[in-house]
């Protein structure tokens, strides 16, 4: 970082000793997941930039946004509309809680075996050691699984908690239930921000949310490729910093990005060898900073063309309608749109199943990886289901269960290389 | 032509010369130095054989140090090697079973020594050799001894498959009066039901060949064959599995690195 933010960290509340901790496992840990990396595009510069303030600048940011009577409401999931906060003059910014930390104080509230993401973003606000957590005026949560449905209540002891009902299916009834939650939470970030939400705020944060989604699925559109012009890993980075960056200044810099790659991908340039296997992961969310599974995967010898997860794919394709008239009609677009997300929450969920069948076929796949964390049994019981329509499609597939703990990684490494040994076909 | 395989595992080490004719190997312990153990076997290797590290055409490592060996010309994983090495001790094999000192797996194959899918157990020692080892070590036994004082026992319930749980519960039997043979016995069932149970997600293998160390044990053989209801073959060889098939593979497919 730049300059000295410790004065900021502490007067926002965060535990500077805890805070220290944290720092020094990071930045070793990105120089030798990303700087390592070689053929980088220029514009990942900007990424690594965001990553080497991201405790520092963005959070002076949210703070000189505070400090203008703006409120910062922070999201754990892929289904909080952010239009919504946006056009009310709030920053959304998504809670990450990729690593482990203040188990021990978590486990004063929660059981021992719960799911690594959940008990990271209670360990994060019970030892009051993330700015953005810390910068939070309210948390939206839902009630997508059970785990996070039950650790709402408790973290609503430590910061204002808003839930919202996430369906768990998609029929005409459930569709309605969405509707009205979409409308409740447009109501309650009305209140909490005190400023409404007009037509014309909530059209124009459509469009800025819009052009977020449409350079990311510009990026995604690159990596079909072959050879692909940048590496799963980098844009695995881009996702999961798309979720806490200012919107504008996101997009331009992405957008500038995909300019460089459409270049290299001209020049027949790309980050690995064109006969690199290609792999699609997908499962529970990645995380900042957990980059386990990509870098075992792209250490090996094969890229990462497309991730099939909260921090991917799920968190920009399907676009909200930007003609609708009144804001009654652009909350009915929003929840449909949302709606859409196939997560493993809902039952049945075969848009998933279909979704990578597609996704094996347009990206030209070699394979895929299913990657759950520990305990999710949303996805882990999913994975069945994922396995059986694979099969019938002929498309490998690896199934990793694992958590944020480094102790597994030799042994995933020899699954990922077996697994790639078993479908190089030359 | 000659290749060379090294398998250095968590326990033993084990490495196959590969000529035209035959083969011949050696088997050392680990230790606390993969490098070392795989360096050592090598050298023991090619002395044994009158020759020198230039008369191999390629060497291939694999199991879990394959990491660790700076000689190597490529590294192959245990499951691929496995797959490659089953075949040739047992043709037409189309599944293989391995328990290794720190993991276990079960490969299908196309029958012609190509992987098709595998399994492997996760992060912990439950279905492996670690596992008897400990248990071994509770009952005041060796490994090596396990088979012959479960022979013909009736096993008795082991209800834990944490090899941490499963100490405790071996000493709580030991406790009650249970004969040692019934416990060793219910070890063997609680390993073998492990590694079916992965088996059976992969779909049956016709011929089932078992490998590792752990393939010594007569009595994890049997079990196992009970539980999958098919018989188990195991080569006196089947420890050599791995460095067998990276040998072979090291023929088929020779590749040379700068050194």
């Amino acid at each position: 970082m730049a300059k000295d933010y410790r004065q900021m960290w502490e007067s926002i509340g965060v535990d500077l000793e805890a805070h220290d901790k944290l720092l020094n496992v990071l930045p070793p840990t990105y120089g030798q997941v990303y700087m390592s990396q070689e053929n980088r595009p220029e514009g990942m510069e900007y990424f690594d930039f965001v990553i080497s303030e991201v405790h520092g600048l963005r959070i002076q940011e949210l703070q000189e946004h505070k400090a203008a009577g703006g409120k910062v409401i922070g999201a754990f999931c892929v289904f909080v509309p952010e239009e919504i906060v946006r056009a009310a003059g709030g920053i959304c910014v998504g809670l990450c809680s990729g690593v482990e930390i203040g188990a021990a104080k978590a486990e004063k509230v929660l059981p021992r075996n719960i799911c690594p993401l959940i008990k990271s973003f209670m360990g994060f606000k019970l030892g009051k050691v993330c700015p953005y957590f810390e910068s939070c005026d309210m948390v939206v949560g839902e009630t997508t699984c059970d785990g996070k449905k039950k650790a709402f209540e408790i973290l609503n002891d430590y910061v204002p908690v808003h839930m919202m009902e996430t369906p768990q299916m998609k029929r005409e009834k459930d569709k309605q239930l969405w509707r009205s939650e979409v409308q409740d939470f447009l109501v309650k970030v009305e209140e909490f921000t005190g400023s409404k939400v007009t037509d014309t705020s909530l059209r124009q944060s459509i469009k800025d949310i819009n052009g977020k989604r449409r350079a990311l699925l510009r990026l995604s559109e690159l990596r079909k490729n072959i050879p692909t012009p940048i590496s799963g890993k980098d844009c695995l980075l881009i996702e999961q910093i798309a979720m806490y960056d200012d919107v504008p200044r996101f997009t331009a810099q992405l957008n500038a990005l995909c300019d460089e790659l459409e270049v290299r991908v001209k020049e027949g340039k790309g980050f690995a060898e064109p006969a690199a296997p290609r792999i699609i992961v997908t499962g529970t969310p990645m995380a900042l900073p957990n980059w386990k599974i990509p870098h075992i995967i792209e250490t090996s010898g094969a890229v990462i063309v497309a991730e099939e997860l909260c921090t991917g794919l799920r968190y920009f394709e399907n676009l909200v309608p930007e003609e609708a008239e009144n804001t009654g009609q652009m909350v009915e677009d929003i929840a449909s749109r949302y709606l859409n997300i196939n997560c493993a929450c809902f039952t049945p969920n075969e848009g998933r199943m279909e979704k990578l069948v597609n996704l094996a076929k347009e990206y030209k796949a070699d394979g895929i990886i299913h990657c759950s964390l520990a305990f999710c049994d949303p996805y882990l019981v999913e994975a069945n289901r994922v396995e059986n329509i694979l099969k019938e499609n002929d498309i490998p597939m690896l199934k990793i269960e694992t958590d944020y703990g480094q102790e597994d990684s030799g042994q995933i490494k020899t699954r990922v290389e077996a697994f790639l040994e078993m479908i190089d076909k030359k | 032509m000659f290749t060379v395989g090294i398998d250095v595992g968590s326990v033993t080490t084990k490495v196959v010369l590969l000529n035209g004719r035959g083969w011949r190997y050696v088997v050392r312990p680990t230790g606390c130095s993969p490098r070392q153990a795989g360096h050592e076997a090598f050298e023991e290797l090619l002395g044994q054989a009158g020759l020198s590290q230039d008369d191999i055409s390629c060497v291939i490592g694999t199991g879990y140090g394959r990491i660790s060996l700076p000689f190597i010309d490529k590294a192959v994983t245990e499951i691929t090697c496995h797959a490659r090495g089953a075949h040739h001790l047992l043709a037409g094999a189309d599944m293989v079973i391995d328990i290794g000192g720190q993991d276990s797996k079960v490969i299908l194959t196309d029958g012609r020594g190509s992987v098709v899918n595998f399994a492997m157990n996760d992060k912990c020692a439950a279905g492996t050799g670690r596992f008897l080892e400990v248990i071994a070590a509770a009952l005041g036994s060796d490994v090596s001894e396990l088979a012959d004082k479960a022979r013909g026992a009736e096993p008795v319930a082991i209800s834990s498959m944490c090899t941490v749980f499963a100490e405790s519960e071996v000493i709580s039997l030991l406790a009650q009066g249970v004969a040692k043979g019934r416990i060793i016995a219910g070890i063997h069932r609680s390993v073998a039901s492990r590694v079916a149970a992965m088996a059976e997600r992969l779909g049956k293998g016709e011929q089932i060949i078992f490998t590792g160390g752990v393939a010594k044990n007569e009595g994890v053989r049997e079990a196992l064959s009970r539980e999958l209801g098919r018989e188990i073959i195991v080569d006196l060889r089947s420890q050599l599995a791995g460095a067998l098939g990276a040998a072979l593979l090291a023929r088929e497919k020779p590749v040379r690195k700068e050194k």
